[in-house]
């Protein structure tokens, strides 16, 4: 039997970010600059993805920026008929490198913002003048007519913003706008008592995007993404493991998130030795989540299986000590305790954050 | 405010394109039309591949029904009811936009 090809190649080109943000989706140990995988390398592998059926091709980070040979890869995915998004802090973004970009055929930014305002978004990122960089970066996307979308990651200490943020896309000229909610993996996991909102919070974020869902209708789409220590049921992840996404780190590793470096006993397979193809196909560390038959109980009898898919492994194995196991933010999960603990463990003050960056995890 | 109004509904008047970083893409792995779009790709179905073969930011869409009209030997009146809800559907979505 033949699994469906992937839709989205999420190439994280670098770990390298001038940003330090406490919530980072890369993992704890992070890639040093001399094992990530050259030009030629990357060109193969967008050759091989195109080939197998994928569609988009996300260049993401750390700071895709920080490559110098960015365009030369935006330009080599548009000759193989690949959409280009790039998803990026835009601090390094002027106007020679985006005109670099546009000219390479890019057909899309993903731009990121810590805040609404200037000194606690610099205070996230850990960068003082990031805010008036990213502004600066929104002006010059939105001249240039790249369709831009920011994302605004959400938590306890920006969470009564969200309406600013929402006023701020709009302002700027986006087409899209995401309102993520924090995911407590990694850094976010290590950081989780300085992020983690309480239901009131989380009540007004979801009103102010319910309200600028109906006032923008047909001119923003806006995306949000819940919490998910406070939904009934799990998020698909990734859109079922190995179903949709594969991601390329900065050293060749092929997984099926970016967090799945942190499943043990399994290999991570290269682009240096195997095709993605057989990858997808074939390899233990896809095929070991894939579909439905490795689900435990609740999973395995639940009606929504094929709808979560059984929620989020690495959240499993971070929370539960088990990749295996159901989700714990699942209602139905045996171990849905250790969700619910660490909610009513929430710290009155946040703590001070510990910053990713090199060595600090 | 900069970027968006409330886009005006398309009529048959109207001469739509393909918004910048949106596009009709033919998978033949899947031997499937997909419609690119930021961060999403959605299957086009058979009457959408028609319309949008057609949409290339010079053409009315008085000229995109005719031409379909007589390509099907359809009544034009049925042609373009499905032209111009598909069109505005994707004027919703910000995949067309007036040329």
């Amino acid at each position: 039997m033949t699994t469906p090809p992937p839709m989205s190649l999420l190439a994280e080109l670098t770990h390298r970010c001038p940003l330090q943000c406490p919530y980072c989706s890369n993992p704890l140990r992070l890639d040093p600059r001399a094992t990530e995988l050259d030009t030629a390398t990357w060109c193969r592998v967008m050759d091989e993805a195109a080939t197998m059926g994928v569609l988009q091709v996300h260049f993401s980070g750390g700071e895709p920026m920080a490559r110098s040979d960015l365009p030369d890869l935006v330009r080599h995915a548009a000759g193989v008929g690949l959409y280009s998004n790039l998803i990026t802090s835009g601090v390094l973004l002027n106007p020679a490198s985006l005109a670099a970009l546009a000219d390479a055929g890019l057909d899309h930014i993903q731009l990121s913002f810590q805040d609404a305002l200037p000194d606690p978004g610099d205070r996230v990122a850990n960068m003082t003048g990031a805010h008036a960089k990213k502004l600066e970066a929104a002006r010059l996307i939105v001249a240039e007519g790249i369709p831009l979308t920011l994302n605004f990651v959400v938590h306890r200490q920006n969470a009564e913003r969200v309406p600013a943020m929402l006023l701020l896309a709009e302002q700027l000229g986006a087409r899209r706008v995401e309102i993520a909610h924090t995911q407590y993996y990694g850094w976010g996991l290590l950081n989780r008592d300085a992020l983690l909102p309480d239901r009131a919070q989380l009540a007004l974020t979801e009103q102010a995007v319910a309200e600028a869902r109906t006032r923008l209708a047909g001119r923003m789409t806006i995306d949000f993404v819940t919490p998910d220590y406070y939904a009934e049921e799990p998020k698909p992840c990734m859109g079922g493991w190995g179903q949709r996404f594969m991601n390329v780190s900065p050293t060749g590793r092929v997984l099926p998130c970016h967090a799945a470096e942190s499943i043990p006993n399994v290999e991570f397979p290269s682009v240096a030795e195997t095709s993605l193809a057989d990858i997808w196909e074939n390899a233990p560390l896809f095929t070991m989540f894939r579909g439905t038959d490795w689900m435990p109980e609740p999973c395995r009898s639940c009606s929504a299986q094929t709808q979560d898919w059984g929620g989020c492994r690495c959240q499993a194995l971070a929370l539960a000590g088990n990749a295996g196991a159901a989700d714990p933010v699942c209602h139905k999960a045996p171990d849905h305790g250790i969700v619910e603990r660490a909610i009513a463990a929430r710290p009155e003050t946040p703590p001070a954050f510990r910053y990713r960056r090199y060595g600090s995890a | 405010m900069t970027g968006q109004t409330v886009p005006a509904l398309m009529t048959e008047d109207s001469v739509p394109r393909f918004a910048r970083g949106t596009r009709l893409q033919y998978d033949r792995v899947r031997e499937t039309w997909f419609i690119q779009a930021p961060e999403r790709a959605f299957m086009a179905d058979a009457i959408a591949v028609e319309v949008l073969q057609l949409v290339d930011g010079t053409r009315t869409l008085a000229a995109v029904i005719d031409t379909l009209a007589e390509k099907f030997d359809a009544p034009r009146k049925v042609i373009t009811q499905d032209v111009l809800a598909l069109v505005n559907d994707l004027a919703g979505k910000q995949v067309l936009v007036h040329a």
